[in-house]
C-alpha cells in the first residue's frame, strides 16, 4: 500500500494522464452526459439569476447539476493531491523554460503550480496581476461561451468525435494562445 | 445518492490533473513555446484513445447505464464562432495558464486568487450572453 502511494505521488507521465482523461470522457457519457467543463461557467451564472436579465441564462441549471457536482469533485481532487500525493519536486520543465522564465525575473520556476509572484491577492492591485488573472479570466470565460466549448468541449470530446467545427476551435486556441506567448507575454512578464 | 458518482469521477479528475501537472501555469507557458512534449503528449493520446472509445460506442450502438442507446450530438459546424471564440480562450489560456476545469482544481491546490479568475470568467460569459446576437456565429 505504501508503494502504491509512493508511486502515484509521483509526476504522472503523459500516457498515463491522456489516457485517463479519455476514459472519464467515456464514463460520463455512458452516465447520460458530456465532458464539457466549460459549461459551469453558464449554469453557475444561471444559478445565480442571470436568466432574468438575459434569455442566454433563462434555463433549468438545475439539470446540469451533476456537472456542478464534478466540478467540485475537480476542487476536491485537487486538494487531495497536493495534501497527500506529492512528492514535493519540482516540475521537470524543460531547460529552455526555466531560463527564459527566470530571465524575465521570476523565481523558483516550477517550485509550485503557478508563479507565486503574480499569482496572489496583492498582485491583482498591479497592471501585471490584473491582465494575468482578470483579464485573462475573463477572456477564458467569453471565448469558452462564444466558441461553445473549451479543452474538454473541444480538444478532447469534440476532436475524438471527428468534428471539424472543434478542430476550427482548437486551432483558434493555438492562434490565441501563441499570439500571447509570442508578443505579449514577454512584455507584461518584464513590467 | 445519484450524484455522489459525478463526484468521485470529479476527485479523479482533479487528481489527474493536478498528479500530471496540467493545471501548472509554467506547463502551458512550455507548451506554446513548443519546449517540451508533455502537453502534447497528454492531449494526443487522449484525444486517440477518446476515437477509439468513440468509435466503439458508436459502432457498437452502446447503451448508456439508463438503457438508452448513446446519442453524440454532432456540433453544428460553422467557422467564426470556432475561430474567434476559440482565439479568445486561447488568449485567457496563456495569460491564466489555465482552462475552466484547471481554475477549478488550482482552488483545491491552494491557489485561491484564482476564484478571481473564476469570478471574471463568469462575468465573460454572461457579457457574451449579452452581446452573442451582435457577434458573428
Amino acid at each position: 500500500m505504501n508503494n502504491f502511494i509512493e508511486l502515484i505521488s509521483s509526476p504522472w507521465p503523459w500516457w498515463i494522464a491522456g489516457p485517463a482523461i479519455a476514459l472519464l470522457m467515456f464514463a460520463l457519457i455512458y452516465f447520460g452526459n458530456s465532458f464539457g467543463f466549460s459549461a459551469n461557467f453558464r449554469t453557475i451564472c444561471s444559478m445565480f439569476g442571470a436568466g432574468k436579465s438575459c434569455d442566454f441564462f433563462d434555463f433549468d441549471w438545475k439539470k446540469q447539476t451533476w456537472n456542478l457536482v464534478f466540478a467540485l469533485g475537480a476542487i476536491l481532487g485537487g486538494f487531495i493531491a497536493s495534501q497527500y500525493l506529492t512528492s514535493g519536486d519540482a516540475i521537470a520543465l524543460s531547460e529552455n523554460t526555466i531560463t527564459e522564465l527566470e530571465g524575465y525575473g521570476l523565481e523558483n520556476v516550477g517550485a509550485d503550480m503557478v508563479p507565486m509572484s503574480i499569482f496572489n491577492f496583492e498582485a491583482l492591485l498591479t497592471l501585471k496581476g490584473f491582465v494575468f488573472i482578470v483579464l485573462g479570466g475573463f477572456f477564458v470565460g467569453f471565448g469558452t461561451r462564444y466558441a461553445g466549448g473549451c479543452t474538454s468541449g473541444h480538444a478532447i470530446s469534440g476532436l475524438s468525435d471527428l468534428q471539424p467545427a472543434s478542430l476550427i476551435a482548437v486551432i483558434g486556441f493555438f492562434i490565441g494562445g501563441l499570439t500571447i506567448t509570442y508578443f505579449v507575454l514577454p512584455s507584461i512578464l518584464a513590467l | 445518492m445519484k450524484y455522489f458518482k459525478y463526484l468521485v469521477l470529479g476527485v479523479v479528475f482533479g487528481i489527474t490533473l493536478t498528479k500530471a501537472e496540467l493545471i501548472s501555469w509554467y506547463r502551458i507557458y512550455e507548451m506554446f513555446r513548443f519546449q517540451s512534449f508533455h502537453m502534447y503528449g497528454v492531449i494526443g493520446s487522449a484525444v486517440v484513445t477518446g476515437i477509439i472509445i468513440t468509435q466503439i460506442i458508436k459502432r457498437t450502438k452502446m447503451k448508456d447505464a439508463q438503457g438508452k442507446t448513446v446519442v453524440i450530438a454532432p456540433k453544428q459546424f460553422s467557422i467564426w464562432r470556432y475561430l474567434l471564440g476559440g482565439i479568445i480562450f486561447g488568449f485567457g489560456w496563456a495569460l491564466t495558464g489555465a482552462c475552466p476545469g484547471p481554475m477549478f482544481i488550482l482552488a483545491g491546490n491552494g491557489v485561491f486568487v484564482i476564484f478571481v479568475a473564476i469570478a471574471s470568467g463568469l462575468s465573460g460569459t454572461y457579457v457574451y450572453g449579452k452581446i452573442r446576437h451582435k457577434l458573428p456565429h
